[in-house]
């Protein structure tokens, strides 16, 4: 039976902590919200606007539409990305990149590209999933659970 | 246009969300996509998120909360066509679009690209 | 000769005959680039991988090293080289093109005072006549390392560093002129329970406060003796933290003789450098190149150099476990 220590800091440690954290500088959380919600708001717009334009002369429904969409933003991105531009912008918006599906497409092109030295197969193949893995095991099972519990209240009369 | 407007306003409350999690929260932003992933399920099994998205668009389409919900409209929506199985079936129905568009241009940026450092 | 608990004093003065600093492209932008030898445009150096291309960085200051001594690489007895990556692969590559029997090893960044301390004391006990000590870092290597791919958009916090592409070389001899090795303190780990990979100024300005004490306590002597007192890559923030820290135990630095290689390297609105510079070559080519110039040029007679690491990878910071730091302390004088 393996012992489930929780790490207890020393008075000592504590002391510093509290020390260091007064002389930390602040991240700027309000200039940071701001950035983020101005950048993640243009993104949305542009994607808003592709939507329209494969509506308008696609002529596709608008629930089908938003397939073409994704799509055009990923290829957006994975450009931006392998122009050196994204990780620029990203230090900027913080949040208005990481959160649009832009986030999830850079993490895949740059995991990919920045692993294209150690082979097509292991490096390229092997590492594409590095930091979206997270966002696709936790989507699918969260899914998961919810659609069982959501069947389930369904057959109990509830929903 | 109206919807362009809420497009903005909505798209950029959920990266402020995103952004309080990160500064405020100090989660990394794995963490934090996750978690909007899993709310994003939870909104969509509760019924919640679509008429978000009616009502902002790509502001509600766009963000990777978006994914959550997908995913769980594409299980509902096999369920009930096809039964239990269908929930394993459908999941990536909605989102195989997105996710087969990141794996094959993010290869092709690497056939491409090299990194800039 | 021991001297105190860690501290070792090197009676025969072991002479640093030359050094030599390799930079890129931020270093060149940065304010000590006249006192490198050699600047490279961009991150590749013409190899197809970072990795190999800090292999390049340390070959290229070992080789410029031994030229400016007018040696040859079978005059060398022993090669102390480390680096930041897996299995220090850079500087075991590195050791098999120049063929000098080697020891690796690895102190994050306090590898470089390490290194000097271990080659003069090799020197000063009749152990060898002549030693090569050579660390590198390279930002691109280490970001896919350590943290996220180098396109990756993430958001860095201020207390964020940037890790110096570079590599530094001193030869160390039992004769010749030079700034002479006097002393040296080795540090212990110290671990203050920070978790932050994104603050490792605050993590490892501990430790070079353990060894700044330790080093003046062994001795018994003052910082009023030195010229100038440098830590290794603490940064804006952990320098702070640590002349504050000094300050609350007693020992006080004047502000105009402390300064932190870190801070020196780059200029402060250089963008992407936030809290100041990083890496086993922040110390080593900020001693190696800068400070040894000033002191060659007698602008600098008493130096002390601490380097600071943080022990840190990336599995034990997913593990939950925090962030321990070492200093080592070396003393360079005419």
């Amino acid at each position: 039976m393996s012992e489930k220590k929780k790490k207890k800091l020393t008075p000592t440690q504590l002391e510093y902590q509290e020390f260091a954290k007064a002389r930390e500088p602040k991240r700027p959380i309000v200039l940071n919200c701001l950035k983020a919600f101005f950048v993640g708001g243009i993104i949305c717009v542009i994607g808003q606007g592709i939507q329209m334009l494969f509506i308008t002369y696609f002529h596709l429904s608008s629930e089908s539409a938003g397939n073409p969409t994704v799509a055009v933003l990923v290829i957006l991105t994975v450009l931006l990305t392998g122009f050196g531009v994204f990780d620029h912008i990203a230090q900027w918006a913080g949040a208005g990149t990481i959160i649009p599906v832009t986030g999830f497409a850079n993490t895949m092109a740059s995991a990919a590209i920045d692993h294209r030295s150690e082979g097509y197969v292991l490096g390229v193949g092997g590492n594409m999933f590095k930091i979206s893995g997270p966002v696709i095991v936790y989507g699918v099972f969260s899914a998961f659970v919810v659609s069982i519990v959501v069947i389930i209240f369904r057959a109990l009369g509830v929903m | 246009m109206e919807k362009f407007l809420w497009a903005f306003l909505i798209g950029g409350a959920i990266c402020v969300i995103g952004q309080l999690l990160l500064d405020g929260l100090k989660l990394t932003p794995a963490h934090t996509t996750v978690a909007l992933v899993i709310t994003g399920a939870i909104l969509g099994g509760l019924g919640l998120y679509d008429p978000l998205v009616k009502f902002a668009g790509a502001g509600a389409t766009v963000p990777i909360s978006s994914f959550g919900n997908s995913l769980v409209k594409g299980a509902l929506k096999e369920f009930d066509s096809t039964g239990p199985i269908g929930v394993l079936t459908g999941i990536f129905s909605i989102t195989s679009a997105g996710i087969s568009a990141a794996i094959i241009f993010a290869f092709m940026g690497a056939l491409i690209f090299r990194p800039k450092g | 000769m021991l001297h105190g608990h860690q501290t070792w004093v090197f009676d025969s003065n072991p002479t640093i005959i030359s050094s030599a600093a390799v930079g890129g492209p931020h270093e060149a932008q940065g304010p000590l680039a006249e006192d490198f030898d050699l600047l490279h445009e961009d991150f590749w150096l013409g190899q197809d991988s970072f990795e190999k291309a800090e292999k390049k960085l340390q070959e290229q200051a070992c080789e410029t090293a031994i030229k400016k001594a007018n040696m040859k690489k079978e005059d060398i007895q022993f090669l102390l080289a480390g680096d930041l990556m897996n299995q220090t692969v850079p500087s075991s590559f590195a050791a098999r093109t120049l063929g000098v029997p080697f020891l690796g090893l690895y102190g994050a960044c306090s590898t470089s005072m390490e290194g000097l301390a271990l080659a003069s004391l090799l020197v000063d006990s009749r152990f060898a006549k002549n030693v090569l000590v050579c660390v590198s870092s390279h930002n691109a290597a280490s970001e896919k390392q350590y943290r996220y791919p180098t396109e990756y958009g993430s958001q860095k916090p201020p207390t964020a560093q940037w890790t110096v592409t570079g590599s530094g070389a001193a030869l160390v001899t039992d004769h010749g002129d030079g700034p002479k090795v006097t002393t040296a303190t080795i540090g212990r780990v110290i671990d203050m329970g920070l978790t932050d990979p994104f603050n490792m100024g605050a993590a490892m300005a501990p430790a070079a406060v353990d060894t700044i004490e330790a080093h003046f306590r062994d001795l018994k002597r003052d910082p009023s003796y030195y010229d100038v007192i440098a830590t290794g890559d603490l940064g804006r923030v952990g320098h702070r933290i640590a002349g504050d820290l000094l300050k609350k135990h007693g020992l006080d630095i004047p502000e105009e003789i402390f300064k932190d290689c870190g801070i020196l390297i780059y200029r402060k609105d250089q963008p992407v450098v936030m809290a100041g510079g990083s890496g086993c070559a922040c110390a080593a080519t900020t001693t190696f190149g800068h400070f040894l110039n000033r002191m060659r040029k007698g602008e600098i007679k008493k130096l002390l150099v601490i380097a600071t690491g943080a022990l840190l990878s990336p599995m034990s910071y997913q593990q939950k476990e925090s962030i321990p730091s070492v200093a080592h302390a070396v003393s360079i004088e005419l």
